[in-house]
């Protein structure tokens, strides 16, 4: 008797444990807003992998990463870095990547035919907020542009004439998804009391375009897939006649 | 100042705060210590393109007419010099023709060593501007010795290697003299043109005596060709219409006698161009080893058809590139000699300009004549008629200013190393970090005896080796004007009071000023073995001024000053510390009681009426945005030397163009090799084209120091970053200087990005961190780093040869070796 | 007197030493040990990796890269050839924290304590594994007091010195060896491990004068079970190995022993 009810206690403790633990987990998990090192995979699959042994801060020559504090709302034990505090360098020979032993950091994400090419990096990707930025008010700014390693790649400069002025142009920055890297020099040069240049996760700063369009005029080398079925949504569903017959 | 625990004043010891009483009794003591013992050629004064207009009247005034010292150079010296002598060589008179609306007329912009992109982003977004405006017709070429952020608008880029502008400049006109005869503008040259040129065989401007103590073993294979240089294949061809030939010895006979220059003839100067083939200059220029030569000849066509095409308006712009030259004068005068070919000059749109890189070189370092050479309106010292007319204006006795010209900048440096100077003062510059070869100038302001006073606001690498230092306000804690590179001068009033005890340099220099009477500098002295400055005093007594009278009631508080009320209308509800003192009380200072700007300025002013530098009075620069000068019937010049825009061409009656600038407009005439004796020649109102060649820098790329370095600025640093490194956003932005470099260079030291390295010259040595991508991208070959960052203080490295005519530094060649740190 | 306390002392000295090679590693580049107790890189040539962290990725449906797996195997094998709770005795900095509790406890004799069953940890041990494939993420890692306590003293601590000193207050006022003996599933897991003991301590019944010294000091003293009963060595995988009972005993009835003698 006392074993059945020692028993139920232990697994009712187990089971009122678990479930705290998992509701806690749940939320620390949750994607936090947070840049990972180059070549980090995916955050979910970043998250699973990471053993939290700080090999990636320790490789790391410009003391760029740091490992998460527990209660600090990022993944405790996890490396990540803050652009505005100290930038990713883009070192060529990537060693917070190279000293990875979980693959939590991919050295395969950040390679082209088994060479190192940091220029592949995803970390995050840089968004302008063109309000505030002082180049798109018509002054020459341009110090994100000229600090980017990827230079007219990552960062272009759209140009377009000052009306207002009549005289001048402005000269502002643009960022391509397709090169920035997110390694965050731009976030740290920005002028301006807040960066109006900064670094977000990818995941959270890019879209995804629908597959219903395709660049004609590029050749992608993909066949066009057969269109999936309509989804339905509401006016779609039912039958036609019913629709017409219901009246107003 | 630095005092040891007794207060007296130690050169070994600390800084310690003293009052402005004991500074100034100090700065006395030790200037007239140096003053008695070596005469006025004893003390000098580094002066300044950021001096306001006013204080560089006061300086001028101070130094030149009261202690009868011709050596006050400005900053202006490693600027603007080369530029300078190239328009008063060309014109007879300083300063661009045309104005910054250039831009918005011209179809052409060419960049000749001008990174506008970083260094005037103003006026790179009007050329954007314009070339968004017809981005077909319109075309933008950048000439550099490596790639730049004008690029990335250029239509065009040609990179060339360190030195040979000198020789695409003449292939540009061996083009237009030998294939394109047609384009050259004959009427235009024939009316208001002749072909001249000068010497070559004169030297690099460094020391002539390459044993002297000072320096290094390493360093005197380079000095030594101060001297004589062996010709090589390249120069050899590029001088061949002299006749000499690869392996001759070139003794530089002509180092003292640099600014000569006569007139030839036109088929001697179409001689002097032959050798300049596109295969000549191709194979000498290309900059990039992995470009294609043909890819690079097509470059340099294209380039001379921009220039050559009839109807094509073409707008040159060249800042430190040209300047900063060890041939820079020469430079300057090749860009006037194409376009005057063309007819190209004194248009809208048609103007080769030269760029400033200081808020006031043109208006205070080169107008008021802060130059140890200068007067005021580009008058010299060395010329009677000029120091006459400046003794009256300034109300002195005949006989008071100093004939023999000054230390110019690094002159003043070498003296102190010498010993020859032994009182210097520093005002809104910062002359240890921006001299090249640091380390010797280092050693003379510590290890010397010598006293070196430093007004300084934010303290730099000259606070630093100073003995004294004075807080010292800032612009908008004066009243004060600016002049720009388009003519165009512009004042202020004071808006706030100085920060803390510091006070203006107008009154730290008239404060000064009280401290010597007439007596004390009005006497004889002697400066060199032939001249000897006459006692004044006795005229002085027949022009109402006593023995006992200071400077300052002479030079600053005379009868005309006080006619220069304060208040003044002009000035309601601001501040004038200098007239009225403030709410500091600073040593109990009450003000002069008088408007000491407006009187400084009104009587500098005249020194330009009537002479093609007419300045507005001092009330209408406050009503209006800055004029263009000459200011003529209270309007501004747009274009000079063009009788459309310009009343004085019009007064000349000559037709349209008058290049009525009136300095050295008497020459002798003669062939390519020299002048005839006893020939002159009236060039009033012409413009000269210059025949000159392409040379090579005294120091190169070798095997021991394999590489170029090129030096200059960013666009978040000013200078020598004393303020902008102070800035947190500019220090974030940008926080040190880093030597940007081929990958190919980097590899072959085996130096990563971000990881320090040496780079060493003869000269010295500094580290910095490898950067091989970002804004600039270098040739294999070539490294660049910029100067404002002390902690890398490159101009330990660099090198202090001259142009021997502007004796303005190259800052942009020597050879150096890399090495890991 | 440094007999007595010869095992202690050399205890103390491995675990001082292999948390300051980590602190050299981490924080002037020394390359004996860098990385943590989770995984870490031995003279810059061997990978080691905490077996039960792989463990627990595992259980979330992930595969390790092969440095961390096969790091992961050697330090396995190495414990289990060990036996024994090894880690925990000599190698885990807790450890340090969990003695300073036991001298709190000690110095201010404190005897109260819960005593709830040693092997809760087991169940805590597959708790743990449970939440990591549920939560996808491995679970113990994210709130375990080695890592917390390791990164505290290197990098920012956060409200990771909260995990540790809860661990300590547990520990000194709630259940004494609280932690370490109870709840840690990381013991949990290694004692599973350490069942087959190289080395393990000996009881000789005949020396033994019923003291029990032994078993006051022993922090697993339910490894001891033979004591007073009969000769036998320590069978159970809980032991940590520590030598207290070797050093308290003055007659020698307990010593080390290899399995094979």
């Amino acid at each position: 008797m006392t074993d059945r009810r020692q028993f139920l206690g232990q697994a009712g403790l187990m089971v009122t444990l678990g479930l705290l633990w998992t509701n806690y987990m749940i939320g620390a998990r949750a994607e936090a807003m947070i840049l990972r090192p180059p070549g980090g995979l995916p955050e979910r699959s970043f998250q699973q992998l990471c053993l939290k042994c700080g090999q990636c801060v320790e490789a790391c020559p410009f003391d760029t990463l740091r490992l998460a504090a527990i209660g600090d709302g990022r993944p405790a034990g996890t490396p990540y870095f803050v652009p505005r505090e100290m930038p990713c360098k883009m070192c060529k020979d990537i060693p917070c990547t190279v000293a990875c032993p979980s693959g939590a950091l991919s050295v395969e994400a950040v390679s082209t035919n088994g060479k190192l090419d940091i220029n592949l990096a995803k970390m995050g990707l840089a968004v302008v907020d063109r309000n505030t930025c002082v180049a798109y008010w018509g002054l020459q700014c341009d110090a994100c542009y000229r600090v980017c390693p990827l230079i007219d790649k990552a960062i272009t400069l759209d140009l377009f004439r000052n009306e207002r002025t009549g005289k001048h142009a402005f000269i502002a920055p643009i960022v391509d998804s397709g090169h920035c890297t997110g390694c965050g020099l731009c976030e740290r040069a920005c002028i301006n009391d807040k960066a109006s240049i900064f670094v977000l996760p990818r995941q959270a700063a890019l879209g995804k375009p629908s597959d219903k369009y395709l660049k004609g005029w590029e050749d992608t080398g993909i066949d066009p897939k057969p269109l999936p079925a309509p989804a339905k949504n509401k006016k779609a569903a039912g039958n036609a006649l019913d629709y017409l017959n219901k009246g107003f | 100042m630095r005092v040891n625990d007794q207060g007296v004043f130690d050169k070994k010891a600390g800084f310690k705060p003293v009052t402005w009483k004991r500074a100034f009794d100090e700065m006395e003591k030790q200037f007239k210590k140096s003053y008695n013992e070596l005469g006025p050629t004893g003390i000098g004064i580094f002066g300044s393109g950021q001096y306001t207009i006013m204080e560089g009247v006061a300086a001028v005034k101070l130094i030149k007419a009261g202690f009868r010292s011709n050596n006050i150079d400005p900053n202006a010296r490693h600027c603007m010099a080369s530029a300078v002598v190239a328009f008063m060589q060309t014109f007879g008179i300083d300063e661009p023709a045309g104005n910054y609306d250039d831009v918005h007329y011209t179809d052409t912009v060419v960049l000749w060593g001008a990174n506008m992109a970083e260094m005037h982003p103003v006026l790179w977004s009007k050329v954007t501007d314009r070339k968004l405006s017809d981005r077909k017709n319109v075309k933008v070429v950048n000439l550099s010795t490596f790639t730049n952020r004008c690029s990335n608008l250029a239509d065009l880029e040609i990179i060339f290697k360190p030195g040979t502008d000198l020789a695409i400049l003449n292939y540009i006109a061996r083009e237009i003299v030998y294939n394109k005869p047609e384009s050259i503008d004959w009427d235009f040259v024939n009316n208001n043109c002749a072909f001249v040129t000068g010497p070559v065989d004169i030297g690099y401007g460094m020391r002539n005596n390459s044993k002297h103590p000072s320096f290094d073993k390493k360093e005197q294979d380079t000095v030594a060709k101060e001297v004589s240089k062996v010709i090589s294949e390249d120069e050899a061809t590029a001088l061949s219409a002299l006749g000499v030939k690869a392996g001759d010895t070139m003794e530089m006979k002509s180092a003292d006698a640099a600014m000569k220059h006569w007139v030839i003839t036109f088929e001697d100067f179409k001689k002097g161009l032959e050798p300049y083939t596109l295969d000549f200059v191709a194979k000498l220029a290309k900059g990039k080893p992995d470009e294609s030569i043909d890819d690079f000849k097509a470059k340099l066509s294209t380039l001379a058809n921009l220039y050559i095409e009839k109807g094509r308006k073409v707008t040159s712009f060249w800042t430190m590139g040209f300047n900063q030259h060890i041939r820079g004068s020469w430079i300057n005068e090749m860009i006037y000699m194409v376009h005057l070919l063309l007819g190209k000059q004194s248009e809208p749109g048609n103007s080769p300009f030269s760029l400033t890189g200081q808020p006031s070189a043109c208006g205070t370092a080169r107008e008021v004549g802060v130059f140890s050479h200068r007067l005021p309106s580009d008058m010299v010292v060395d010329n009677p008629k000029h120091r006459e007319k400046t003794e009256k204006l300034w109300s002195l006795p005949a006989g008071t200013l100093n004939p023999v010209m000054g230390s110019h900048y690094m002159k003043i440096m070498r003296d102190l190393e010498d010993g020859k100077i032994k009182f210097v003062w520093v005002q809104v510059n910062n002359p240890w970090q921006n001299s090249a070869n640091a380390n010797h100038w280092i050693k003379a302001a510590r290890e010397m005896d010598n006293f070196i006073v430093v007004s300084e606001a934010y303290p730099g690498i000259s606070a630093k080796v100073a003995d004294l230092i004075l807080p010292t306000a800032m612009i908008f804690e004066k009243w004060g004007a600016y002049g720009n590179a388009e003519r165009r001068t512009q004042h202020w009033r004071q808006q706030v009071t100085p920060y803390g005890k510091a006070m203006s340099d107008t009154w730290q220099l008239v404060e000064f000023s009280k401290r010597f009477t007439l007596e004390d500098v009005w006497k004889e002295h002697k400066i060199n073995k032939d001249v000897t400055l006459p006692d004044v005093l006795s005229k002085a007594a027949e022009m109402g001024y006593k023995k006992t009278d200071t400077l300052y009631d002479v030079l600053f508080a005379n009868k005309k000053a006080h006619e220069y009320k304060w208040p003044d209308p002009v000035g309601t509800g601001c501040a004038n510390t200098e007239a009225a003192g403030d709410k500091r009380n600073v040593e109990n200072f009450k003000g002069y009681g008088f408007f000491i700007q407006k009187y400084l300025w009104e009587e500098y002013r005249a020194f330009g009426l009537g002479d093609g530098h007419d300045l507005a009075d001092f009330d209408t620069y406050h009503k209006v945005r800055g004029l263009k000068w000459p200011v003529v019937d209270g309007k501004e010049t747009n274009w000079r030397f063009n009788s459309e825009y310009d009343p004085y061409a019009k007064k000349a009656n000559r037709g349209k163009f008058a290049f009525y600038g009136k300095a050295l407009k008497e020459l002798p005439s003669g062939d390519l090799k020299g002048p005839q004796p006893q020939t002159k020649v009236d060039l009033s109102n012409k413009a000269k084209i210059f025949l000159r060649y392409y040379m090579e820098p005294p120091e190169m790329p070798n095997t021991e120091y394999p590489l170029w370095l090129t030096t200059g600025r960013v666009l978040e640093h000013w200078h020598s970053g004393t303020m902008t490194m102070r800035v947190p956003e500019l220090y974030r932005a940008v926080s040190e200087a880093l030597c940007f470099i081929n990958q190919n260079d980097a590899k072959k030291i085996g130096a990563k990005d971000g990881e320090n390295i040496w780079i060493e010259s003869r000269r010295g040595k500094v580290k910095a961190r490898v950067e091989t991508r970002g804004r600039n991208s270098m040739p294999e070959g070539l490294i660049y780093v910029p100067w404002f960052d002390e902690n890398v203080f490159i101009n330990k490295v660099t090198l202090d040869a001259t142009c021997p005519l502007s004796k303005e530094t190259d800052f942009k060649k020597c050879a150096v070796k890399i090495y890991k740190a | 007197m440094i007999k007595n306390y010869r095992f202690t002392i050399l205890r103390r000295l491995t675990q001082i030493t292999i948390l300051w090679l980590f602190v050299m590693g981490s924080v002037y580049g020394l390359t004996v040990l860098r990385g943590n107790y989770s995984a870490n890189r031995v003279l810059g040539v061997l990978t080691l990796a905490d077996p039960f962290a792989v463990l627990q990725i595992l259980a979330t449906g992930k595969v390790v890269a092969t440095a961390a797996l096969s790091g992961a195997i050697i330090v396995l094998l190495f414990y289990a050839a060990l036996g024994g709770r090894v880690f925990c005795g000599w190698v885990c900095p807790m450890s340090l924290i969990t003695g300073i509790g036991n001298l709190l406890r000690k110095a201010f004799k404190i005897t109260f304590t819960y005593n709830p069953a040693n092997d809760i940890r087991y169940l805590i041990l597959i708790l743990t594994l449970f939440v990591s494939v549920i939560t996808q993420v491995a679970a113990f890692e994210w709130i375990s007091p080695i890592g917390a306590l390791h990164r505290g003293l290197i990098y920012e601590v956060g409200y990771g010195w909260m995990i540790v000193a809860s661990v300590l207050v547990f520990d000194v006022f709630l259940v004494n060896h609280g932690f370490c003996g109870h709840l840690c599933p990381l013991g949990g897991f290694y004692s599973l491990i350490g069942r087959g003991n190289l080395v393990k301590p000996y009881y000789e019944h005949d020396k033994c004068t019923m003291c029990m010294k032994c078993l006051k000091v022993c922090p697993e003293r339910q490894v001891l079970g033979m004591v007073g009963h009969n000769s036998a060595s320590v069978k159970s995988g809980e032991c940590i190995q520590c030598g207290q009972c070797v050093e308290v005993c003055a007659d020698n009835a307990i010593t080390f022993k290899s399995r094979f003698s």
